[in-house]
């Protein structure tokens, strides 16, 4: 199965290596898939079970365990208006409704240009600033109806710096091979690490 | 402290002291002390997980009394244990309402309802009623999640206990929890089917009724089943089994926990063939083949059919006959069979395999290991067979043993195993240079001499490819003999009881009780009367015979030489030299339909007796329904020939043929009756005494690749064109068709893109097949699997050759 591109696929050799055992580059891989495609495939998970040495299947059970990997295609930007306690006190429901009416899809749908989808989504550790939304999981707060429709514009307009659905940072950690200090599996480490010792060099 | 108290730990269980082993489930020990805590997700052959709750109990290690799941936390001295008070009671009640607020009550259309966990734990420990008023949780009714297994997720209760099975037990993580909360679901992942060769197991395991199996679906309710304990037969393993009938038809199988043997554990073929013997195309009547055209074979009575069966066999006289098969009977049968053709026809051209096992020299001679042996063994060298693939549940129990105890396993052999990913070391050499790689290894300075020179080594030995003799695995033999003369050895033979066979002498030159005919025991001696002086042929010579004329009568008893002997071209010209072929059989193989007169047998489930396991484990076979039409037990066509010939078996019953197995058979002596029919054979009996002082013949060395040809290798799959899964609706779509797979370095090197078909060509014949490329098989060899529908490789082997090597031809 080829999913990966032949930098994606590189990179996921290099994250493979950082681990004593490929499964568990597992979660990494699927980031690294979803921000590929802007959501994980099929292919994509089948070609990571083969990646990891595991089955799709337990590739599948660990994905569909996080509701931030998307199993269906979804809009460039994922906009999770916050519907719990504070928020909706602090009217997070008008907000979701003025939403809905403005892109024209329920939450939980996509627009047909493929560019918002729309979600209700559970506390976002900022209830001060109720009600708030994400845009690709970055925080927006205390968010008027008239601010959604200026920030709808910003980010069509794409003067903005909220990066596409499934790109998690601007900058990669990159470790070149000579840098590695080489996985050693729980089961071979025989005694504490260096660090741990008093002196520091034992 | 002293030694009784590192070995033993006392725990107080609702009031009562108990002994207890250190390390073991708070369950596990109140199990044996005959105190139940009911339970969901704990299952004693796999490792906690603590998902149901449904086991908290009142434990108290001396901070005053908390509720514990049972089956997560270890004993520990002192313990006080109540899994009756009121905590405990409140918690049982709680968990069950959670466990209901989401399972349907559709129990009066579930095929669990009546056997079901869930259900008998309600009325035992459930609150009576609900208070859960919502709507219920709903998913499409049930999905098919493979062929054989259909899951229904509304029924499920989410105990862990397939997806914990497929992925520990079976090394098949195929179906696995997805989502999360309230939606989470046992799923696949989307069109890679749950298609283990143990999915059935899942079923009997499921304590709701999530998951069903294809071939039981709505057959019969639980109370309407009759049940009796006996042993599977499908191959020579003899996993013990519950087989279930209901109105005079089989059902269902459930495996029965053996430690010695399958641990509760079944594979799908041995769990789901019974449909076989409830087929519509069973042979019930007679047959013989029409005066008038002789393409077709007419209804007949029993008495004309043996009448010129015995007319057959008297012309032929004792030179010119031969018996190829029984490895499909019981030992009862089978020794039958043996007095029969020994003391009345006066031959000993009898062979029990096809030319595709072990020299019974090696399967009686060799020092044997017991199934647990191997997996108590520091090493478990495999030369041979797929086991996977031929005996699966000796595969999941070496499995179970390197992946939970410290057995390593060390394979050898040319092709990729289903061992392969548990095993510490799969050495892959030529086909037919085992003994070669094997013998460079332990002269090398590699670690792995040195673990097999000094630990105990249990060897699994049987023939890698049905495209080789013999040979290689004698050379094998003799070599461990020689180098590791500590190791002990198990056959891998497949045929259902192949091993009780052998043990009653259906192999030429042996006699029952693992004698040479040369040396018959005083009682045989004197039972029998008559014993040939020379040492017959085996099947392989019999057909070459055969086929140069030199055999006037061929009775195949159970044998379908055309499918199963090696070499189909010399199979098909024995059968057509031969006069008069007379089949004793359960269905029309192919075998069958070129037979002259044809007796048709009771099959598994419709006759009583005991069956030998590879280890030589003696276990009970019973009757659970009664034969179709005018069938006979094997026995009853012994003695009914013997006597239209003038002899008497003096067998009337298989209690009087054990009574007299046990007098004749050295190796049996003790195993009376009363102990076959008493529960010892619940376990089994194990009988191990061999009188052969091992004489191995010296092997054919194997010739070299001439760098032209490709070696072809030849192993069997799960999944066949066998009788029983032909016969069986459910299984037969299951085979695979046939296709040759070759390296993809060879096919570039012969210019033959992957997937066309190629002209092959071997000494037997030439035949178009398609190819495909596949780097799992070595270089230099080619791949196609033995007895496949629609093609097998039988007709490219020249089974009187070591090896086989094939040509292919662009068309």
């Amino acid at each position: 199965m080829t999913f990966f591109t032949d930098d994606n696929l590189a990179l996921a050799e290099e994250i493979i290596g950082r681990y004593p055992k490929p499964r568990s580059a597992m979660i990494p891989l699927l980031h690294l898939a979803q921000e590929q495609e802007g959501w994980v495939t099929d292919e994509a998970m089948t070609q990571i079970g083969e990646l990891v040495g595991t089955t799709s299947a337990e590739v599948l059970g660990t994905c569909s365990f996080y509701e931030m990997f998307k199993r269906h295609p979804v809009g460039k930007y994922v906009i999770n208006i916050c519907t719990t306690m504070s928020c909706a006190l602090m009217g997070a429901g008008e907000l979701m409704e003025h939403a809905e009416s403005r892109l024209g899809v329920r939450a939980g749908s996509t627009t047909s240009d493929g560019l918002f989808t729309l979600e209700g989504a559970e506390c976002q550790a900022a209830c001060t600033e109720a009600p708030c939304l994400q845009v690709n999981y970055r925080h927006q707060y205390r968010v008027t109806t008239d601010q959604f429709d200026e920030l709808l514009d910003e980010l069509a307009s794409s003067d903005h710096a909220v990066p596409d659905h499934g790109v998690l940072s601007q900058i990669r950690q990159h470790i070149p091979k000579d840098r590695s200090v080489g996985a050693v599996p729980p089961e071979e480490v025989k005694a504490a690490p260096v660090w741990l010792s008093e002196d520091g060099d034992s | 402290m002293s030694e009784q108290d590192v070995n033993e730990i006392s725990v107080t269980v609702n009031g009562t002291q108990i002994e207890a082993q250190p390390g073991e489930m708070l369950i596990a020990a109140a199990d044996r002390a005959g105190v139940h805590i009911p339970r969901f997700c704990y299952h004693e052959r796999m490792s906690p997980v603590g998902m149901c709750r449904m086991c908290l109990v009142d434990v108290d290690t001396g901070r005053g009394p908390m509720l514990q799941p049972s089956c997560m936390v270890p004993v520990s001295e002192g313990m006080i244990v109540d899994t009756e008070s009121d905590d405990t009671k409140r918690a049982q009640e709680g968990i069950l309402e959670f466990l209901l607020v989401n399972h349907p009550l559709d129990c009066p259309v579930c095929d669990k309802g009546g056997e079901c966990p869930l259900q008998d734990q309600t009325l035992a420990y459930g609150p009576g009623e609900s208070r859960f008023i919502e709507e219920k949780r709903h998913y499409e009714k049930p999905i098919p999640i493979s062929d054989l297994v259909h899951l229904d997720r509304e029924r499920c209760i989410l105990c862990d206990r397939c997806t914990r099975f497929a992925d520990e037990i079976a090394g098949d993580p195929l179906i696995q929890f997805t989502e999360r909360g309230n939606s989470t679901q046992v799923l696949t992942f989307p069109d890679e089917p749950f298609s283990s060769y143990f999915s059935g197991n899942t079923v009997q395991i499921c304590p709701v009724g999530a998951l069903t199996a294809a071939p039981y679906r709505f057959k019969a309710r639980p109370w309407d089943l009759e049940e009796n304990e006996s042993t599977c037969t499908t191959c020579s393993m003899g996993c013990r089994i519950a087989v279930q009938s209901s109105r005079n038809e089989l059902v269902r199988y459930l495996g029965v926990d053996v430690e010695s043997v399958n641990h509760g554990w079944l594979c799908d073929k041995g769990r789901f063939n019974f449909e076989a013997v409830n087929s519509d195309e069973r042979l019930t009547s007679p047959l013989v083949r029409d005066p008038d055209n002789q393409r077709q074979l007419l209804g007949t009575d029993w008495g004309s059919a043996l009448a010129s069966s015995a007319e057959a066999i008297r012309r032929a006289g004792p030179q010119r006959i031969g018996i190829i098969g029984g490895s499909r009977l019981t030992n009862e049968d089978a020794y039958a069979w043996s007095k029969f053709a020994r003391s009345v026809v006066g031959t000993d051209n009898i062979d029990a395999q096809l030319g595709d096992g072990l020299p019974a020299e090696l399967v009686l001679g060799l020092p044997p290991a017991t199934i647990a042996d191997a997996c108590e063994a520091d090493t478990v060298l495999i030369v041979g067979p797929d086991l996977k693939e031929e005996l699966a549940i000796l595969h999941l129990r070496l499995r179970g043993a390197a992946t939970k105890g410290r057995t390593q396993i060390v394979e050898i052999g040319a092709t990729a195993t289903g061992s392969e990913p548990y095993a510490q070391r799969s050495i892959r050499c030529e086909s037919g240079e085992a003994a070669k790689a094997l013998s460079e290894l332990l002269n090398s300075d590699d670690p792995l001499a040195k673990q097999l020179r000094d630990g105990s080594v249990v060897v699994v030995l049987g023939r890698s490819s049905v495209a080789e003799s013999a040979d290689p695995a004698v050379a094998t033999a003799s070599l461990i003999q020689s180098e590791l003369p500590h190791a002990t050895f198990l056959a891998a033979l497949r045929r259902g009881n192949v091993r009780g066979a052998l043990d009653m002498g259906l192999t030429p030159g042996f006699l029952p009780g693992r004698t040479r005919i040369s040396n018959p025991s005083a009682m045989l001696a004197q039972k029998w009367q008559q014993i040939p002086e020379e040492q017959g042929l085996d099947t392989s010579e019999m057909l070459q015979a055969a086929a140069a004329g030199q055999i006037e009568t061929l009775i195949l008893l159970g044998a379908d030489p055309l499918s199963d002997f090696p070499d189909r071209n010399l199979a098909a010209e024995a059968i057509q030299k031969v006069k008069t072929v007379i089949a004793i059989d359960n269905f029309v193989t192919s075998s069958v339909a070129q037979a002259d007169i044809v007796l048709p047998a009771t099959a598994y489930g419709e006759q009583s007796g005991t069956t030998t396991n590879i280890e030589g484990r003696i276990s009970r076979v019973t009757q659970k329904i009664t034969p179709p039409g005018s069938t006979r037990d094997d026995w009853m066509i012994a003695t009914e020939l013997a006597w239209r010939l003038g002899g008497d078996l003096e067998l009337t019953s298989k209690e009087d043929i054990w009574r007299e197995i046990e007098q004749v058979a050295p190796s049996h002596a003790g195993v009376t009756l009363e102990r076959v029919l008493s529960n010892e054979t619940l376990e089994g009996i194990l009988v191990q005494e061999t009188s052969i002082d091992l004489n191995l013949p010296v092997p054919r060395d194997t010739p070299i690749a001439d760098g032209y040809g490709l070696r072809l290798i030849s192993g069997r799959k799960l999944w066949d064109a066998a009788t029983t899964t032909t016969h069986s609706p459910s299984l037969r779509h299951l085979a695979e068709s046939p296709s040759l797979k070759v390296h993809s370095n060879d096919l570039e090197r012969l210019g033959i893109p992957t997937g066309t078909e190629v002209r092959v060509i071997s000494t037997r014949t030439t035949e178009n097949l398609t190819v495909v490329a596949d780097d799992n098989v070595q270089r230099g060899t080619a791949v196609l699997p033995f007895n496949q529908p629609g093609g097998s490789a039988n007709r490219f082997i020249d089974a009187t050759a070591v090896i086989n090597d094939i040509r292919i031809e662009t068309l």
